[in-house]
């Protein structure tokens, strides 16, 4: 690899990452008669692409080494190497991020944490920013719903799915317990350490306890200019401070039932740094979080045909909003905002034979939310969500189907509720061999889904939008898998995956500022046909010692806007707004004995910041280059791991939103022990 | 399979991806100009018209638009270019744009700042740092800035500002406290009448207008019309046309007729007037009523003679064009030829239309503007 001369390449990135391409597709001795050797590829790769080759939906997935030498600090960080994916970044590490898979938008993926789904049912957004990668082993990602069956039926009423994976404890025989300490400083005044302990309990049971710090002033420089002014400032107002405390217990019992319950406390508060305006650089509004919950499942087998899933959770969000910028007559805006939620979930499972297997789920959940907003209206939401599903699993040929009902029923104590809402989606998911090579796999799906109004969207203003229908959004899916290891000492495994993928999103919720600024009409006037295309391709290579992997993801996509009242506006048939036609990722890593190395490259190619594909409106692309370095010490049983970290090495500046400008150059430096 | 043909099938992909796009160099967004929009009258006594679009909140886009009468033509966004050192240009939400003599004052709301241009040529002649301001109005060598706040920060100063400018030394001169949120002003003999809104304070609008003397530069009285205030024009004979936006649910938008004689409530219009403005003895309005059920407002274009005091059947758009704007929003009439302005800001996050309709309400031409077109100025000789 060539990492140390990137300076060289510095005004030419995609050349350089074309040209190692080079290197690796053309010179690569594709030599499948050499003995086979599979040390460089352990059985956790092994799986996992074993398990991105036969979904149905496409899967990409980081887990174990990979993930933990990623340059990455939250969840956010490390999806951007996904393709088909969109980050919203407000920049920084307090900056809200969110993800947008397929230009969906960020409403049409559940996030699930160890199963169940993390939801806000204020305005339907998770800050991905807010989850640290300390406690995370693995980080799926479905462009479409999970590829199983056997789920709870929130699992089939996503339009994509991120699958966050704890660390869950494994010992060895003899073993009793496990720490792992961690502290990270560097750039932004950061100072985060972790500790997590696993302890067995008994044969049956272990708990696994995890606590993470995390205090930053999230100063960084940033630049603006147009060739005659060029101004440097510091970003102001970005400080946070984040508290997590996390204890699970996992059981897994003599007659193989599973057994997992979680607490999860989480406290923050920090800064809003605003958009950069002219004239206006520096804010006061501040934010402060704490979230909880308690989820609890657990897996029975009854016999070699039944299998029972149950699961629960209760969660409690609280947002508190100040702004000093806004004087009432009672003060300072302070607005507070409390989310209360109750989930149940059972999902059974009947297994005919080896080749069909019949699911039904059902999951209720309820949803309040109190603000101190004057005339609020205090909504309540009941969902009940139900899922019959089938599988057939032939020799060449896997076909899945569901269907999904979804009810819904709000309540206000104020003003008027949107009325019931009752929707039936199906799904048909297919995967298919088509020669006797088990290398080669095509897949296909069709999946329908109703994405309900959210209480913001319903009941912000002081008045319920009880006319908003839920928006409604088909998916088709067309692509392939490839898979190859070859028997050669040198190029062990090159892996493919392909999609080709048409959106639709029909009745898309766009508010719409009424004549003056104060009115917002929210209004299902949004039509979005979304063309794209998916490519992923991951190599292992292996020289002596020195292991080598190369990751490539390259994003197509074609979203336009078809709003039918924009006919004839220069927005009209046009990509949507921070939607680029082509981006891609490029990550390579190398480890020789104690050290390993990870080079990682982000484009994203030109965007427009509104509607109207206009000049005023352009976004410049970006691509940074990151840097790392992982140093990994035994002592005994023991492991010391030492890591540099050097982002954006370049420093180019950059926004992902316009006016919310991301970090130069920076560096983080991690200590980690582990017993 | 053959691991060569996929090889070099990837390598094409990846070869075709090189050919995407790496950075432009930066450069200044350049103004645009729209030729032949109208026939040209070179000697016309009003010369132009400037437009202030105002752009949405945070993202920095508020722009200058100008209507050249003497040349016919129409040129769009031409800050940037006239002022390119200004780091991040004109800045966000322009809100109101006024002509004073020789200058042009463009208030941006969102940048905290009163920009004074040269009229000619839209060169930045003097930056004036206001907190939170909203409207402009002159009279006798000053300007008079409305600001929501005065402070901010301060829990005890939930009330608003009039700043006084001095038009020559080009700074703030004077302030004074009025009402809370503070919007459109007028002037009528020596005194300065400021529509209060109160918008931070929901369950409690202020109802108020404020009355400022002009040479004690003092607060004298508060006149009590109708919650939450917003725009304030003069006419000739002495009377205040003030809108109240209600609270959006129970208390509509009206329109109140206010003597300067007597400071009383004359007359009530039972129009939902969004904005207005005064030409001679009429009023042009526009309003639009907002269903909580459908979600659909319902607009409606109306005039008033103000001198009768009365609505009148005459429309200014008469030949359909009205269906075709979505959200009307800016206003203006041309005193000499008495062509009507309008603006569509369309659906807020994409360019506007501004519309030009001849005396009889028939489309003379449109043209493109940039984000939500707000507040007109007209350039005199």
């Amino acid at each position: 690899m060539t990492i140390n001369k990137t300076a060289f390449w510095r005004f030419h990135p995609v050349t350089y990452y074309s040209a190692i391409l080079l290197v690796v597709f053309c010179y690569a001795p594709f030599d499948v008669n050499a003995q086979i050797d599979s040390l460089a590829l352990d059985e956790v790769k092994i799986q996992s692409i074993s398990r991105r080759q036969t979904s149905s939906t496409p899967l990409q997935l980081l887990s174990g080494e990979e993930l933990k030498n990623l340059n990455s600090l939250s969840v956010a960080d490390a999806i951007r190497f996904f393709s088909g994916v969109q980050i919203k970044d407000y920049g920084g590490i307090g900056g809200l991020k969110t993800i947008n898979v397929r230009s969906m938008g960020s409403n049409y993926t559940g996030v699930f944490y160890e199963g169940v789904q993390l939801s806000n049912a204020q305005n339907g957004q998770v800050d991905l920013g807010k989850f640290s990668l300390d406690n995370i082993s693995e980080i799926e990602i479905y462009s479409g719903q999970k590829s199983a069956i056997f789920q709870a039926a929130k699992g089939f009423s996503v339009g994509s799915s991120l699958y966050l994976k704890t660390m869950n404890p494994q010992f060895k025989y003899n073993e009793r317990y496990h720490v792992n300490a961690t502290i990270k400083t560097g750039s932004f005044g950061l100072f985060n350490p972790s500790v997590s302990i696993q302890n067995k309990l008994s044969n049956e049971f272990s708990g696994s306890a995890n606590a993470e710090y995390t205090k930053a002033t999230g100063k960084y420089k940033f630049r603006y200019t147009n060739g005659v002014f060029d101004t440097i400032a510091v970003r102001n107002n970005s400080d946070v401070e984040r508290m997590r405390f996390e204890y699970a217990l996992h059981g897994l019992l003599r007659d193989s039932s599973i057994f997992n319950t979680r607490v999860y406390l989480y406290n923050d508060q920090m800064g809003l740094p605003g958009a950069i305006v002219s004239n206006k650089f520096d804010y006061l509004q501040r934010t402060w979080n704490k979230n909880a919950f308690l989820q609890t499942s657990f897996q029975k087998a009854f016999g070699e045909k039944y299998t029972l899933l149950a699961a629960g959770k209760y969660g409690y969000d609280y947002n508190r909003y100040l702004d000093p910028e806004n004087v009432s007559l009672n003060g300072l805006l302070d607005r507070k905002f409390k989310l209360q939620e109750v989930y149940l979930s059972l999902a059974n499972q009947y297994r005919f034979n080896k080749i069909w297997e019949l699911v039904l789920s059902t999951d209720y959940q309820f949803n309040t939310l109190d603000a101190n907003i004057y005339r609020f209206s205090y909504p309540s939401r009941n969902t009940f969500l139900t899922a019959l599903a089938i599988h057939a699993n032939f020799n060449k040929v896997d076909i899945q189907a569901n269907v999904l009902g979804t009810y819904l029923n709000d309540r206000v104590e104020d003003g008027t509720p949107a009325g019931d809402k009752q929707k039936l989606t199906p799904t048909l998911m297919l995967s298919w061999q088509p020669f006797t090579g088990k290398e080669f796999r095509l897949r296909s799906f069709y999946k329908s889904i109703y994405r309900m109004p959210t209480f913001n969207d319903l009941y912000y203003t002081d008045f319920g939008r009880t006319y908003l229908k839920p928006e409604y959004a088909k998916q088709y899916d067309l692509g392939l898998t490839y898979v190859k290891r070859f028997k050669n000492v040198k190029f062990q495994q090159l892996s493919v995956q392909a999609d080709g993928y048409y959106n639709q999103v029909k009745d898309k919720i766009v508010a719409l500022p009424g004549n003056n600024a104060q009115r917002w009409s929210i209004e299902n006037i949004g039509y979005v046909n979304i063309k794209g295309f998916d490519l992923n391709l991951q190599s292992f290579l292996r020289l002596n010692e020195l292991a080598l992997n190369v990751g490539l993801t390259y994003t197509y996509q074609d979203a336009i806007d078809v709003t039918p009242i924009s006919q004839g506006q220069v927005s009209y048939k046009r990509q949507l707004p921070y939607t680029p036609t082509h981006s891609g990722s490029f990550l390579g890593g190398a480890a020789y004995r104690t050290l390993s190395m990870n080079y990682s490259f982000i484009y994203t190619g030109e965007r427009y910041n509104q509607k109207a594909n206009i000049p005023v409106n352009y976004v410049e692309p970006w691509y940074t280059h990151d840097l790392a370095l992982h140093y990994l010490l035994k002592l005994g049983s023991n492991e010391l791991r030492l890591s540099l970290e050097i982002n954006n090495l370049l420093n180019q500046y950059y926004d992902v939103v316009a006016n919310f400008p991301m970090p130069g150059r920076s560096y983080r430096f991690t200590l980690n022990y582990k017993i | 399979m053959n691991t060569k043909i996929i090889s070099r099938i990837l390598l094409f992909i990846f070869l075709s991806t090189a050919s995407i796009g790496c950075r432009k160099d930066t450069q200044v967004a350049p103004e645009e100009l729209i030729n032949t929009l109208f026939p040209a009258e070179p000697n016309a006594s009003v010369r132009g018209l400037y437009l202030v679009n105002e752009g949405n909140m945070s993202m920095n886009k508020a722009s200058l638009d100008y209507v050249d009468f003497t040349a016919g033509s129409y040129r769009r966004n031409i800050y940037n270019q006239a002022n390119p050192e200004v780091t991040k240009g004109l800045g966000d939400v322009g809100n109101d744009v006024g002509v004073y003599g020789s200058k042009l004052y463009v208030v941006v709301n969102g940048s905290n700042k009163v920009e004074v241009l040269n009229v000619k040529t839209g060169k930045r002649i003097q930056q004036i740092d206001i907190l939170n301001c909203r409207y402009i109005t002159f009279s006798n060598g000053k300007a008079y800035v409305s600001a929501y706040l005065g402070q901010i920060g301060d829990r005890k100063a939930p009330n608003g500002i009039v700043a006084e400018i001095d038009t020559t030394l080009l700074r703030e001169a004077k302030r004074i406290e009025v009402g809370r949120q503070p919007e459109e002003m007028a002037v009528v003999g020596n005194n300065l009448y400021i529509a209060n809104s109160g918008g931070y304070t929901p369950g409690n609008y202020e109802n108020t207008i404020s009355i400022v003397n002009l040479t004690t530069f003092k607060e004298t009285k508060r006149i009590p019309i109708a919650i939450n205030l917003h725009r304030l024009k003069a006419d000739q004979y002495g009377d205040l046309y003030v809108t109240s936006r209600g609270d959006y649910l129970n208390i509509p938008s009206k329109l109140y007729v206010i003597s300067t004689q007597t400071d009383q409530i004359k007359k009530v219009f039972d129009v939902a007037a969004s904005n207005i403005v005064i030409d001679d003895d009429l009023a042009y309005l526009y309003s639009s009523a907002f269903n909580t059920i459908t979600g659909e407002s319902i607009v409606s274009y109306d005039m008033i003679n103000v001198k009768e005091e009365r609505l009148i059947s005459r429309k200014f758009i008469t030949d359909g064009t009205d269906k075709l704007i979505k959200i009307p929003y800016g206003l203006a009439v041309h005193p000499t030829t008495k062509d009507v302005f309008v603006t569509d800001a369309t659906d807020h996050v994409t360019p506007g239309v501004l519309y030009c309709f001849d005396s009889t309400g028939k489309k003379r031409w449109s043209v493109e503007t940039g984000d939500i077109p707000a507040q007109f100025a007209f350039v005199y000789k």
